[in-house]
Formats: structure tokens, sequence, C-alpha cells
């Protein structure tokens, strides 16, 4: 029983949020820069946020429409980008009875405005390993554990973000991305996957087809079984921290698979988009 | 600062008024959770409540033994999803306090798996907050956080912590999971306490 008590705080959360000071987050005008098909069922919408405070690798925002009798609908979309800067990439996959993403997919264009929220978040976060950045004061705190990222559909967009940073700082922790999509036609942020898979330094790539794999793809397509998981990440024993996003179902049975793999529960994060 | 969105025009038409403000209607059971899914067995679980003079505790027996509530509720998570009259059976923390002496006014919710959350104890007693063991009139999945969650409706649904395992009591408020990362110590729905 001493135990259930002892555990007073979230140490990883606590420190995580510390070492990023993360921006505090507030409603912003967003300025739709640019949209373009990402996928056939998806869209990459570039903004300019009058206001962003800049976001970690990781972080989401909220998105409010109002509609003019004065309805509203609000919903996450997780940052492509990071850093500091204004500017701040989302990838949205088109639900077909959904209210929001059908909008943002195709209805929304160049010169429209929206409200964001944000950013939010610090759990489901990346950072650069401060000490390979040159801060000694890190050099006690340092996480050299390697990274795994697993994907499922636009479940990739926070683990592109984690991916992109770690490649730009130059980080040495290995990273590596298992990716389940329906078909090649499905993948986002395709060309930047593979020129970060291409630096191999940066990040190795691990895809999954569900419905139609490439030709002369190796296996044919399937859903992502235990036995597919285990040879496509990191192994336990190294200890890799984790991190798992898409549907629920999708990281339901993952993170479970990893947990029965002998991955330690408490270095697998996770962020659940809804639907199954 | 609300403005119109060009060729937005939103598709729940009719409004529910026991819809809190940026809140959508949803008809399946979303899960939100920050890792895997812990496994508890009710044959080593147990309740305990933890105050400045001892400890209060309760194997699932004992616990499902109490007096049991049968509650109809809407539930309101923080990303904008509701869910209404949704049906709980579980015991009342006023139950629960029933026998336990305390000064202190503040709880921290613990969980299997690590997971904490802050509630003032006020917002926890006067049929207001419940350990929920069934829902919709079966055993609670271990998704929803089975063997048993807190069940706190009025307050958004981060505060109703899965598997929970026990209760401190705080002389202090101070923010749990994910209130230190980034979410509002209180969380009330009505007036979108969301974020600090
Ligand atoms: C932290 C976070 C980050 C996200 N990031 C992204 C992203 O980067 N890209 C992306 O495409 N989507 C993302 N999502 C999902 C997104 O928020 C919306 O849920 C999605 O776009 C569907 O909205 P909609 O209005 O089109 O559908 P809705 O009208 O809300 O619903 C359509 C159907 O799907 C179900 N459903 C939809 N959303 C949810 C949900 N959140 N929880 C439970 N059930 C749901 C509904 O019950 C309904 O049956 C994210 C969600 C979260 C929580």
């Amino acid at each position: 029983m001493s135990e259930a008590t002892a555990q007073t705080t979230a140490p990883a959360a606590a420190s995580a949020a510390a070492v990023l000071a993360v921006p505090r987050s507030g409603w912003h005008v967003a300025t739709v820069a640019s949209t373009r098909r990402e996928t056939p069922n998806a869209a990459r919408i570039e903004l300019e946020v009058d206001g962003w405070p800049g976001n970690a690798a990781g972080q989401h925002l909220d998105v409010r429409l109002t509609a003019p009798d004065g309805y509203t609908a609000t919903r996450s979309y997780s940052i492509a980008s990071s850093g500091t800067g204004t500017h701040v990439t989302l990838a949205v996959d088109k639900l077909p009875d959904g209210e929001v993403s059908p909008y943002l997919v195709d209805e929304v264009r160049a010169g429209d405005m929206l409200e964001v929220h944000g950013p939010l978040g610090a759990f489901f976060v990346w950072a650069p390993d401060a000490a390979a950045a040159g801060d000694p004061a890190a050099d006690a705190t340092r996480d050299t554990r390697p990274v795994q990222l697993i994907a499922g559909g636009s479940g990739v967009v926070p683990l592109f973000a984690m991916a992109a940073a770690h490649d730009a700082a130059e980080d040495p922790t290995p990273f590596r991305l298992l990716y389940s999509v329906r078909s090649p036609d499905d993948v986002y942020f395709a060309d930047a996957l593979r020129r970060l898979a291409a630096a191999s330094a940066s990040l190795q790539l691990d895809l999954v087809y569900t419905r139609r794999a490439p030709e002369g793809w190796p296996s044919p397509p399937a859903r992502i079984t235990r036995d597919v998981l285990e040879a496509a990440v990191i192994p336990a024993a190294e200890r890799p921290r984790v991190f798992v996003c898409g549907s629920t179902g999708f990281v339901e049975r993952v993170a479970d698979w990893l947990v029965e793999l002998g991955h330690d529960a408490r270095s697998i994060r996770t962020e659940r988009y809804g639907g199954t | 600062m609300s403005f119109i969105t060009r060729g937005f025009s939103g598709r729940d038409r009719e409004r529910d008024e026991r819809l809190p403000p940026g809140q959508t209607l949803v008809h399946d059971f979303p899960v939100l959770s920050a890792g895997p899914t812990p496994e508890v067995d009710t044959a080593e679980w147990e309740f305990t409540i933890r105050t400045e003079s001892g400890v209060h505790r309760w194997n699932w027996d004992e616990f499902t033994s109490l007096a049991i509530d049968d509650v109809d509720t809407d539930i309101h998570c923080v990303t904008h999803w509701s869910k209404l009259g949704t049906s709980w059976r579980g015991v009342s923390l006023d139950t629960l306090f029933e026998h336990v002496e305390t000064e202190q006014e503040y709880v921290m919710a613990h969980s299997y798996g690590g997971y904490t959350t802050n509630v003032p104890l006020d917002e926890l007693l006067d049929g207001k907050a419940w350990v929920a063991f069934e829902f919709d009139g079966e055993p609670l999945e271990a998704e929803h956080g089975g063997p048993a969650r807190l069940l706190v409706p009025h307050l958004y649904f981060w505060k109703s912590a899965k598997w929970v395992r026990g209760l401190v009591m705080m002389d202090q408020d101070e923010p749990g999971f994910w209130e230190q990362n980034g979410y509002h110590l209180h969380g009330d729905p009505w007036t979108e306490e969301r974020y600090w």
C-alpha cells in the first residue's frame, strides 16, 4: 500500500515541463498561408499565427470555427512543425461524417482566418538533447535512450514534428519510426520522411501498408501484428522511450503489445485521436 | 474575440442546453490517456484514503459491499466531446468519507499506472462524486478505467481518474499529472476552465 501513496507526483511529467519551459497557451488569430492536398484524403495547412510563442515538437492546438449564427465547433490538431517561429503546419485527415475535418480539408483556402488556441500539451513532446547542444548544466539530466516513434495514419503528425526537430538539431539520439498507412499514397510528409530516412543518422523508417503495398514490397498488405511490431521497433532491452499516436484502437493495441513485449509502461507515451 | 469563419456553417444544428460551451456531442466513448492501459486484477485491487491521521482501506469485496448508487449523468471531456445520459454504478464519496475524519481540504487522486489529479474535497462530497465500477450495466472496461475509476461528472473528465487506487488528503491544492502539463487546477466545463 505504501507504494500507492508514495507516488505523490508524476516525476517524468514534472521534469519534462521544467526542461522545456513550455510557453503559456492562449487564443490567437491564424491566417491560412497555403493549403494543399497531403494525401487523397488529407490536407496540409500552413498557418501564420499572430503572436504565436513557438511550440515544442509534439504539441497540439485547438482550432475553433464559428458559424454566422454564433455556433462554434472546436477540435484539437497536432502541430507538424516546431520551434520559435510564428509559422505553424497542420495536417488534417478528412472523416467522412465529420464536422470540422471536411471543412479544413475541402473548404479552407489561403487568406482565411481561423482562431487557434495553443500551444497545448507538455507531455507528448520531444526536445533535442540539451547536453549535446552544449548546455553543460543538462549533463546530469541527460536522457540518452533511443527514441521509438509509432504512428497510425494521421497520428504521424506530432511524430513527424519530433523526427524533423531531431534532424534539425543534429541530435545524436537514435530515432526509429514505425508508420502504419493504408497505401503508398497515404503517407503524410512522404518526401520529408524519405529525406530524413536517407540521412541515415536521423531516422530509421519502417512502413507497414494495411490495404495496398507498393509494387515488389516483400510482404502483402496487412495490419500491424505483435510480431511485426516486435521486429520493427527498438527492442525493450535497449529501454527506448516510445511515442505512440493514432486512432484509439491503434494506440490501445500497440501499447498493450509493447507492454507484453517487455517495454516499461512508464517509457511509453500515447496520444489518442478518437475514433476506432 | 470570436469572429465568423468564412464558409463554415456547422453540422450540429440543434444546441442541447446540457452541452457546455465548446463541447460537441458524441455517441461513442472516446479514450484519452497518457500511456498504456493498466490491467488491474480485482483480486489485487485496493482502495485507500490517506489522511493526516492514518490510512483507510478497502479490498474489492469490502468495497463492492458498501452502499451502491446508480448514477445517470452527462460527462464532458476537455478535448471537446460530451456524452449525455451515461449510466454508472459506484460508491458515493459520501459513503467512503462517512468514517474518515480530516481537517485537510484538498485531495490528490492516485491511480494504478501513476496518474494523479487534484480536486478540492468540497467538490467530491454531497452527492457530487463516486468511485464507479460499472458502466452501462457492465463491469467497467480497463480502457475506460476499470476495475474502478473516480467519477466527478461536474468537472472535466480528466478529473475522473481512471484506475483509481486511492485518495491522499492534502493541506494545500497541488497540481496533478495533467495539471502540471497545462490543464486547469479546477476544471469546470461550464466556465471552460480548460488550460491555465
Ligand atoms: C490531441 C489531439 C491531436 C489531434 N491531431 C490531429 C491531427 O493532427 N490530424 C487529424 O486529422 N486529426 C487530429 N485529431 C483528431 C481531431 O481532433 C478530430 O477529432 C478529427 O479531425 C475529427 O473531427 P470532425 O469534426 O471532422 O469529426 P466529428 O464531427 O467530431 O466526428 C466524426 C466521428 O468521429 C468520432 N470522433 C471524432 N473525433 C473524435 C475524438 N477526438 N474523440 C472521439 N471520437 C471522435 C465522432 O464520435 C464521430 O462519430 C487530434 C485529436 C486530438 C485529441
